[in-house]
């Protein structure tokens, strides 16, 4: 059996003695597309920042690709969190054009020149905004600004992509658009993508496997149709028939 | 006909005391400009580690910016004057009534403003931008640089309100730089000479300069936040 992606062992994340993300053991594959679902405040930003190592575990250990995230030095952590990239709930745009906020994560990788310029272009013509270049990015509509935070994590070509409910809030047409380019990136990169959203349909239509996380803790892990179909957990089965009340 | 006689009223005025007005103006523009860049050059990085940092005394350290912020100038000039007085514990320095201490007192007044503005400013961007930068790959060195750069507008907007306190302020560089004609005379002060003196022209010439120059400066510093765009 190859070597797990990601794994989780024992991991407890606390803010001031509470607990809101408790792991006891979760193994993650590479080249799948997983959802992350459940109720707010369940802790799936949490799991996926840890995985991103914004935040730190309160204790347990995260391995990523066999070496434990908080063993390694600085230097070692950032060349493992450069192989990654994530998306967060809250988009943040910085404030230079399209064109520098998409080449900004691949200068830091010490991209430079023509080639800086077309791994760029190429970027932005994957989500479709290849005119988008000069525009002032924090004045961007919803859904061109979720276009370009996901051009922004493309254009680093990362092995893990981790998505915090990238398409909550935008319209139907966006939505299935940046569905449309997650399945491409998955396929084509061969990227794992983590990708939280509250849309059970979304889930389906793109994921390999769900995560349910409830409470901070893992209650089902699945191969998306059984999730659905044939879900192991009282809460599990509470949760995809939309009786959960949240 | 006023126009006429606006103009060789100015001429006059001109060929009279220009040279004058043009050293005054000039050392207004060195004091304040080099009290600004002092300022700047204390003030950002304090703000950046106001607003990036959390570290035990913070709170009491900007509580004590915020205090100083609204300093009264003459109290920062009486503070400066008794330090660099013949009796002071720098006054072997003999260096009161010349443009250096003029400087001191003004970065007194700057450099909390600065420090201010641009640690809002950066803490307001801290949490996104940080982790924004983050999940691109940045390390926490870049990722700080980013996000002062994201908080430029704030920081600028510090760095000219703190130029706007020293140009403008008259009571400390009265009192430490002593309104020394031809030689610590600037244009505040010479306001308050002139007018006392009856010249009310020449006072209103000083205070256009005074606004005209002000919007000069901080047209200029404007110009650097667009020119970051892209
Ligand atoms: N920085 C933080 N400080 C304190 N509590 C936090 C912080 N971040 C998240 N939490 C809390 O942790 C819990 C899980 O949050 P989160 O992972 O964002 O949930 P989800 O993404 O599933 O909605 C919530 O109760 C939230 O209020
Ligand atoms: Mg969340």
């Amino acid at each position: 059996m190859p070597e797990p992606l990601f794994e989780l062992i024992d991991v407890v994340k606390k803010y001031d003695e509470r607990t809101v993300l408790r792991v006891k053991d979760l193994q993650l594959d590479g080249n799948k597309i997983y959802a992350i679902l459940g109720p707010n405040g369940a802790g799936k930003s949490t799991l996926l920042k840890l995985l991103n190592m914004l935040e730190k575990p309160t204790s347990g250990r995260i391995i990523f690709q066999g070496v434990d995230l908080n063993r390694a030095g600085e230097a070692a952590r950032l060349r493992m969190r450069r192989q990654m990239c994530m998306v967060l709930q809250n988009t943040y745009m910085f404030d230079t054009s399209v064109y520098q906020n998409v080449a900004y994560g691949l200068q830091l990788r010490g991209v430079r020149g023509v080639e800086l310029e077309r791994r760029v272009k190429e970027a932005l013509s994957f989500v479709g905004l290849s005119d988008y270049g000069s525009r002032r990015a924090i004045k961007l509509s919803g859904g061109e600004t979720q276009r370009v935070a996901l051009a922004r994590a493309v254009a680093i070509r990362p092995q893990v992509l981790l998505l915090d409910e990238p398409t909550a809030n935008l319209d139907p047409d966006s939505v299935a658009l940046i569905e449309k380019l997650v399945r491409r990136v998955h396929e084509s990169t061969g990227a794992t993508v983590l990708i939280i959203t509250h849309n059970l349909f979304q889930a389906q239509r793109i994921a390999d496997e769900a995560i349910l996380l409830y409470n901070g803790q893992v209650i089902e892990r699945a191969p998306i149709n059984q999730f659905f179909t044939n879900p192991q957990s009282e809460i599990t089965r509470r949760f995809v028939s939309g009786r959960m009340v949240y | 006909m006023v126009n006429t006689d606006l103009l060789s009223w100015l001429w006059q005025f001109f060929s009279q005391r220009g040279g004058e007005l043009s050293g005054i103006v000039g050392l207004s523009l060195m004091v304040s400009g080099s009290a600004v860049i002092i300022g700047a050059v204390l003030g950002v990085p304090l703000g950046a580690l106001l607003g990036l940092k959390k570290f035990p005394g913070r709170e009491l350290l900007l509580r004590i910016i915020y205090t100083l912020m609204s300093l009264p100038p003459v109290l920062a000039g009486l503070v400066v004057y008794l330090i660099f007085a013949r009796s002071g514990p720098l006054g072997f320095l003999d260096i009161l009534f010349t443009p250096p201490v003029m400087v001191i007192a003004q970065v007194l007044l700057a450099t909390p403003i600065i420090t201010a503005l641009s640690s809002a400013a950066i803490a307001a961007k801290e949490k996104l931008a940080m982790d924004t930068a983050r999940t691109l790959g940045a390390s926490e060195r870049q990722a700080a640089w980013m996000v002062i750069k994201e908080a430029r507008t704030g920081i600028l907007a510090g760095i000219m309100t703190g130029f706007g306190r020293a140009f403008g302020e008259v009571g400390a560089v009265m009192l430490v730089g002593g309104n020394v004609r031809y030689q610590t005379r600037v244009l505040t002060t010479s306001i308050v000479l002139e007018t006392r003196q009856g010249n009310y022209e020449f006072a209103i010439v000083l205070g256009l300069i005074l606004l005209l120059l002000s919007f000069v400066v901080s047209s200029v510093l404007l110009k650097i936040d667009d020119s970051k765009l892209r």
